[in-house]
């Protein structure tokens, strides 16, 4: 696929710490309405990725596409928020000290001046999108309460709602599923393929009945490259794969 | 648009707080200029500017409030931006001096005779037109934090090394003061004010009036602060202190959110400054000095970080504290300060205010569940929120956590 016709185009991507290529050389191609698996070992770059993509780290080389046109490597985070892109950390990171009506309101898309927010009062329409969410987040009976004080999955959950409130076109979702029961992992593999159908999706995960739950093209980072690119099944009976990570 | 900016400033803690500070606010000057010296009642005048003056140092401490309580800005050079307010309207109190100086120009300020000056400095033009001073008073502390912010937060300069910074700014400032060639009065300062306004600086009127005022700035600035912080604007600035990388990826510009609230604090302490130098008689360039910045984030610590009200007590009760002992023990002062610091940062971290309302709603809690016991059939919390969930609720004006 060319840069033109893409969403997201990494061509050549390298990003090294202190002489340690955390990625090398990579290349990756998303297209409008895609949603990508990447799986790795860890320390394979899935993160760093990520980072680079939302203008966390510089890339020492190659080339960040948005749209086919934006060069993601000049702006900062703030600017490829904007754009659409929208992130979940590995780590789950809300406001802890706000409650979840108020992470949600953060989060939902509006004007991000502060003197647009100064003066801002919440619309109806505001109320009933966070009303929305926070039915398909679970966290309805929750709104009032500190984000501090949710459970590790709940947690996740407010932050896909976060993510879900921004209205991005290209969502990157960073283990959704980590720290998750099998129940609420199903779950969120579900929540996550609704999402899919009005938004370009990139999920690493290394639960693999969670891949396969979301039944879409594959692809696996090792060393900071990719290795193998497929369905999740073609990816699996590649030798190296099964080497440098489904072996183990 | 306005209405509602306004409105939402208030609750009623915010109203009670406002309500007594204003009763204090007439009460004090009434009592010293209405009741003869002999009743119990009357306030003597010196207390009514010495009340004045932490007054001053109340606003001194919301406005550092403002940015580490809610921004999470740790500044240790408040002090410069006070002092600059207070240069301001002592270079305006030095102008009205006129030709009643020792040496009589009607023009030059004693120093600058003194120093041989033939002429007056272009920076010391308009400041003998009130209006114009006071526009200073807000401009150069608001221009000084404009240019300070502007270069530090896009850079991205944060925690200690901010903090390291902002001493160095004062100190900076401290050298400059010192020196005689810069036009400010070196080491001496600006003192021996004649009038303000048309009315005797030493005036008892005068003192009541300049104390009202201080009152004043602190009640429209807490009112101010209120409205900003519980704003959306304000919610976002808590999300900065507790998470600022995360709220870039929301898309926020933090740079330009610290610097909005950087400013507009700067200016609050200037307006500070300028009400304590009219009180105290004197500006010398010992308000720079590093320490002092310091002392005001004692204050704030003590009173509770990010309550607003809190660094307001906290101001008033560590400046009385402070009078006494150095009246009564002198050379204990300094230590009393360092111990005071270390026990709040130990056993209070969420200083005063923030101690009160929270042991407040573990109080209501408590009987909550006593009365669930007794046979209501309402449970004091649902089973799976645990029962110091609501704690944490209710004290949750966006106090920050100890450890940051
Ligand atoms: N800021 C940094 N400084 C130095 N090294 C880093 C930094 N960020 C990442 N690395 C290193 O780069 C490598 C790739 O890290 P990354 O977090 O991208 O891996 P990952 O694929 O997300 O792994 P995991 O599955 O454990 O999350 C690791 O070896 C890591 O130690
Ligand atoms: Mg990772």
């Amino acid at each position: 696929m060319s840069r033109q016709t893409s969403l997201l185009y990494l061509d050549g991507v390298s990003v090294s710490f202190d002489g340690f290529k955390a990625l090398n050389d990579l290349s990756l191609v998303i297209a409008e309405g895609e949603m990508r698996a990447i799986i790795g070992p860890n320390g394979a770059g899935k993160t760093t990725m990520m980072d680079v993509i939302t203008g966390k780290t510089r890339p020492d080389t190659g080339e960040v596409y948005f749209n086919g046109v934006v060069d993601l490597t000049g702006e900062d985070e703030a600017a490829i928020a904007e754009l659409g892109i929208g992130r979940k950390f590995q780590k789950p990171t809300v406001f802890e000290s706000h409650t979840v009506w108020d992470n949600l309101e953060l989060a939902l898309k509006a004007p991000r001046g502060p003197f647009a927010t100064l003066f801002h009062v919440i619309s109806g329409g505001e109320k009933k999108r966070i009303e929305d969410l926070l039915e398909l987040i679970r966290l309805g009976d929750k709104r009032n309460e500190l984000a501090a004080n949710l459970s590790h999955g709940q947690k996740q959950w407010l932050e896909i709602g976060m993510l879900l409130a921004q209205d991005p076109k290209l969502l990157l979702v960073d283990e959704p599923a980590a720290g998750m029961t099998d129940a609420e992992t199903a779950e969120t593999a579900e929540l996550l393929k609704d999402i899919a159908q009005t938004h370009s999706v990139v999920v690493v995960e290394h639960d693999m009945t969670f891949v396969r739950s979301l039944g879409v093209k594959v692809t696996v980072l090792h060393e900071g490259s990719v290795l193998a690119e497929g369905s999740l099944d073609h990816v699996s009976a590649d030798e190296r794969v099964v080497e440098v990570y489904l072996g183990r | 648009m306005m209405t509602s900016f306004l409105f939402r400033a208030l609750d009623a803690r915010a109203g009670l707080f406002l309500i007594i500070l204003l009763a204090l606010t007439v009460a004090i000057p009434a009592s010293n200029l209405l009741l003869p010296e002999t009743s119990p009642l009357h306030v003597p005048t010196y207390a009514v500017t010495l009340m004045g003056k932490y007054l001053t140092y109340a606003l001194l401490a919301l406005s550092v409030d403002l940015v580490w309580g809610y921004c999470g800005i740790l500044s240790l050079g408040h002090g410069a931006f006070f002092a600059l307010g207070g240069y301001a309207m002592g270079m305006y109190l030095m102008r009205q001096i006129g030709s009643r100086g020792v040496y009589g120009d009607p023009l030059l300020p004693d120093f600058m005779v003194f120093l041989n000056w033939k002429e007056l400095p272009w920076y010391w033009y308009g400041f003998d037109m009130f209006p114009f001073a006071a526009i200073m008073v807000l401009f150069v502390p608001g221009l000084l934090a404009f240019v300070f912010g502007w270069f530090a937060f896009r850079s991205r300069v944060t925690g200690v090394y901010l903090s390291i910074i902002t001493q160095a700014l004062t100190y900076a400032l401290l050298l400059a003061f010192f020196r005689n060639d810069m036009g400010f009065g070196g080491n001496n300062g600006l003192t021996d004010f004649k009038d303000i306004l048309g009315f005797d600086v030493q005036a008892d009127s005068t003192r009541a009036g300049l104390f009202i005022a201080s009152g004043l700035a602190l009640a429209l600035c807490f009112l101010l602060c209120r409205a900003l912080t519980r704003s959306k604007l304000g919610k976002v600035l808590v999300a900065v202190r507790d998470a600022e990388s995360r709220t870039r990826f929301l898309g926020y510009r933090v740079e330009h959110y610290k610097l909005f609230v950087w400013t507009i604090s700067a200016m609050m302490a200037g307006i500070a400054g300028a009400l304590y130098v009219p009180q105290v008689g004197i500006i010398n360039p010992g308000e720079f000095s590093p320490a002092n910045s310091i002392e005001v984030v004692i204050w704030v610590a003590v009173g509770g970080r990010g309550t607003l009200i809190g660094p307001v007590i906290g101001a008033v009760l560590v400046n009385f504290a402070k009078t006494w002992f150095t009246a009564a023990l002198p050379d204990i002062w300094l230590f009393a300060l360092g111990g005071l610091f270390l026990g709040v940062t130990l056993f209070l971290p969420k200083g005063i205010v923030g101690t009160v309302s929270q042991g407040w709603s573990a109080l209501r809690q408590r009987s909550a569940s006593a009365a669930y016991e007794a046979g209501s059939d309402e449970p004091p919390g649902s089973p799976d929120a645990p029962a110091d969930v609501s704690h944490k609720r209710a004290s949750s004006d966006a106090s920050p956590q100890p450890a940051e």
